[in-house]
């Protein structure tokens, strides 16, 4: 196990290099040796060092300061072990902020010099140990982009792999931030499509008109603006799979033609003579409870027994708070090494929050705030402190001040806006949150111009 | 002779010498003692009030007979290598020659009484653990075993004279390997 680790000693006096090398290999170590830091530097281009001492002083050439500053370009992991003599153990503490971890006085004692060694390796093997673990743990817990260990998601997990073959119709429900977008691509590339294309539309993003010129095209002067003929997404998806994102969201009429390229597979373009045929899996998705837009007469029944023919329900994240952890590691990671950020960890009370934390927002709303607890944190460890505008208890009254001669539709403007801002965009919160029922909620959207 | 030369260098009391031997027999080679060599020139750094390692290394390569498989030299000088305030003895990894330091195995060293039987005991420890990398071995993690580290006499004391299993194993193949050859 130890001599799987190497030591790297870079000093111009051969008796000095030899004399810690050959100490060294008596510990159990592979050592190379290095008479100046360019030959140090050629080194660690092929070998990875997990402790280089380098001499302070080397002439000519790179002196070992600039020669550690390399080292860490080439190994941000290594650790780098300044030799230096009595005279120069000021220039040392220069070098420890430059980011060496540690100087050494030589003559040095045996004993420090084998704690120090020891000290080292034994963080080494710590965070290889603990790297190995944690590969291990996400790889099991991995599937295609989404990560969870919940057994409610490893269920959602087992029924896309089962259908995942099918070209059945799968309607996937969840709040926003919910990952399903994710559960889509992974029902596409787990299956027989994989190969072919994956078009996903946003249903709410675009006006009626747009959208179905969207979906299925259009012939040149088929509307004003209409320059020229456009192929749509249906057509694009031949062969593989299209994704119909929030489709609680269409109009009456689009669901009437959706409802018949659902049954024939079959469509016009819009301002086209021409019927178009097309080998499509349909995967719908919503956030809005579409049994309930139904029995409220504002979704076709037909429409949805014909979407609704796999059914994929995701678990919020408060109600999967076991994935907290396990999400918060892995944003963390990634999004440190996206900012070159030295964070990895999050400390106990951290943790504590985010797991109590109702995250409305979903996986998303957890991605956004690691990220945002990065950009301001200092430390190694992301703390509790970090996460404090987590804190901030939405519709609590206090420390608002309420203002006079203002119109009060600009009011509920404002209001619902920052309500759904706060609420990432989450229409069936935003609604229960102000006391309205949700088409109330989109009248006043479109009413206002307020995106979500 | 197929063994391991033990080797008195400058003023060093043979039976000091006698002990390091006898020690170094546990692993396994034949071993012969044989009329003490002179301390290299020109190893004392004035500077330190220490005696460097490597000449004495060095004299004991060119004192060794072919045929021979490994020789250990035993000396009073309290020995240095570069980079290090001191040794208590010193070894080529998996080479013919290693020296042995009485110098701070010695409990005046540090201002204690004299105590023979211990000195004895320190000395055999450190011939096996000097012998040992001559036959490859690297530090062993058993800390009663003599291949573990030492930089201090505590830790010479704490452990015993008698290799551990797996060290006593390797060192076994290491010989057997380098008397073929
Ligand atoms: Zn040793
Ligand atoms: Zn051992």
């Amino acid at each position: 196990m130890r001599t799987a680790w190497r030591i790297l000693v870079v000093d111009d006096e051969p008796v000095m290099c030899e004399s810690l090398a050959a100490w060294l290999r008596e510990d159990g170590y592979h050592v190379d040796t290095a008479a100046s830091g360019r030959e140090a530097l050629e080194l660690s281009r092929s070998t990875e060092y997990a402790i280089s001492f380098v001499d302070l002083k080397m002439p000519g050439g790179i002196d070992g300061i600039e020669t550690m500053m390399e080292l860490k370009k080439l190994q941000p992991e290594a650790s780098v072990v300044i030799i230096t003599a009595y005279a120069t153990v000021d220039t040392a503490i220069t070098a420890m902020k430059e980011g060496a971890q540690e100087y050494i006085v030589k003559p040095c004692n045996p004993q420090e010099i084998s704690l120090l060694v020891s000290r080292i390796i034994k963080v080494k093997h710590l965070e290889r140990e603990n790297q190995i673990l944690r590969r291990r743990l996400t790889g099991r817990y991995r599937f295609h982009d989404l990560l969870s260990k919940s057994p409610r998601m490893q269920e959602v997990f087992q029924l896309v792999r089962d259908v995942a073959r099918l070209r059945s119709t799968v309607l996937i429900q969840g709040e926003s931030g919910t990952g399903k977008e994710l559960v889509a691509r992974a029902l596409h590339f787990s299956g027989d499509r994989a190969g072919k294309p994956f078009v996903g539309v946003s249903c709410a993003a675009l006006a009626e008109t747009l959208l179905e010129s969207e979906l299925f095209g259009h012939e040149k002067g088929a509307f004003t603006g209409a320059v020229s003929q456009r192929k749509g997404k249906f057509e694009l998806a031949d062969g593989g799979t299209i994704f119909l994102d929030e489709i609680g969201d269409i109009s009456a009429k689009l669901q009437m033609d959706l409802l018949r390229v659902l049954q024939e597979r079959r469509f016009y373009r819009v301002g086209g003579a021409e019927e178009i045929s097309v080998d499509v899996r349909v995967v719908a998705a919503t956030h809005v409870d579409l049994a309930a837009a139904v029995r409220e007469g504002r979704f076709r029944d037909d429409l949805y027994y014909r979407l609704n023919v796999v059914a994929v329900h995701i678990p919020p994240l408060r109600e999967r708070r076991e994935d907290v952890p396990l999400l918060a590691r892995t944003f963390l990671e990634r999004t440190a090494r996206e900012l070159g950020k030295e964070v990895d960890d999050l400390s106990e009370d951290a943790l504590r929050l985010l797991m109590d934390h109702p995250w409305p927002g979903n996986v998303r709303e957890l991605e956004n705030a690691i990220e945002r607890a990065l950009v301001t944190s200092r430390g190694a460890v992301l703390t509790a402190d970090d996460f404090a505008f987590l804190r901030v208890p939405a519709g609590n009254g206090t420390g608002w001040t309420v203002p006079t001669h203002l119109p009060l539709h600009e009011v509920e403007h404002q209001v619902i806006a920052a309500t759904l801002k706060r609420l990432d965009g989450n229409v069936k919160e935003t609604a229960a949150v102000l006391g309205i029922d949700r088409s109330t909620l989109y009248e006043k959207l479109r009413k206002y111009g307020i995106e979500r | 002779m197929n063994g391991v030369l033990v080797v008195g260098m400058g003023a060093v009391d043979p039976d000091l010498v006698d002990e390091a031997a006898a020690a170094a027999a546990l692993w396994g080679p034949p071993i012969e003692r044989i009329p003490p060599l002179p301390e290299p020139e020109g190893a004392r750094d004035a500077g330190r009030g220490q005696w460097a390692a490597a000449p004495f290394l060095k004299n004991l390569n060119a004192a060794l007979p072919a045929g021979a498989l490994r020789i250990l030299g035993v000396t009073e000088r309290d020995l240095f290598v570069p980079v290090l305030s001191f040794v208590f003895g010193q070894a080529q990894m998996e080479g013919p020659a290693a020296v042995v330091s009485l110098a701070r195995l010695r409990p005046e060293f540090y201002g204690l009484p004299p105590d023979p039987p211990l000195l004895r005991a320190r000395a055999r420890k450190e011939a096996v653990h000097e012998v040992g990398h001559t036959f490859g071995l690297v530090h062993c993690p058993h800390e009663s075993c003599p291949m573990s580290l030492s930089v201090g006499v505590w830790q010479v004391d704490r452990k015993g004279e008698a290799p551990c299993r797996s060290c006593a194993a390797l060192a076994r193949g290491r010989a057997e390997r380098a008397r073929r050859r």
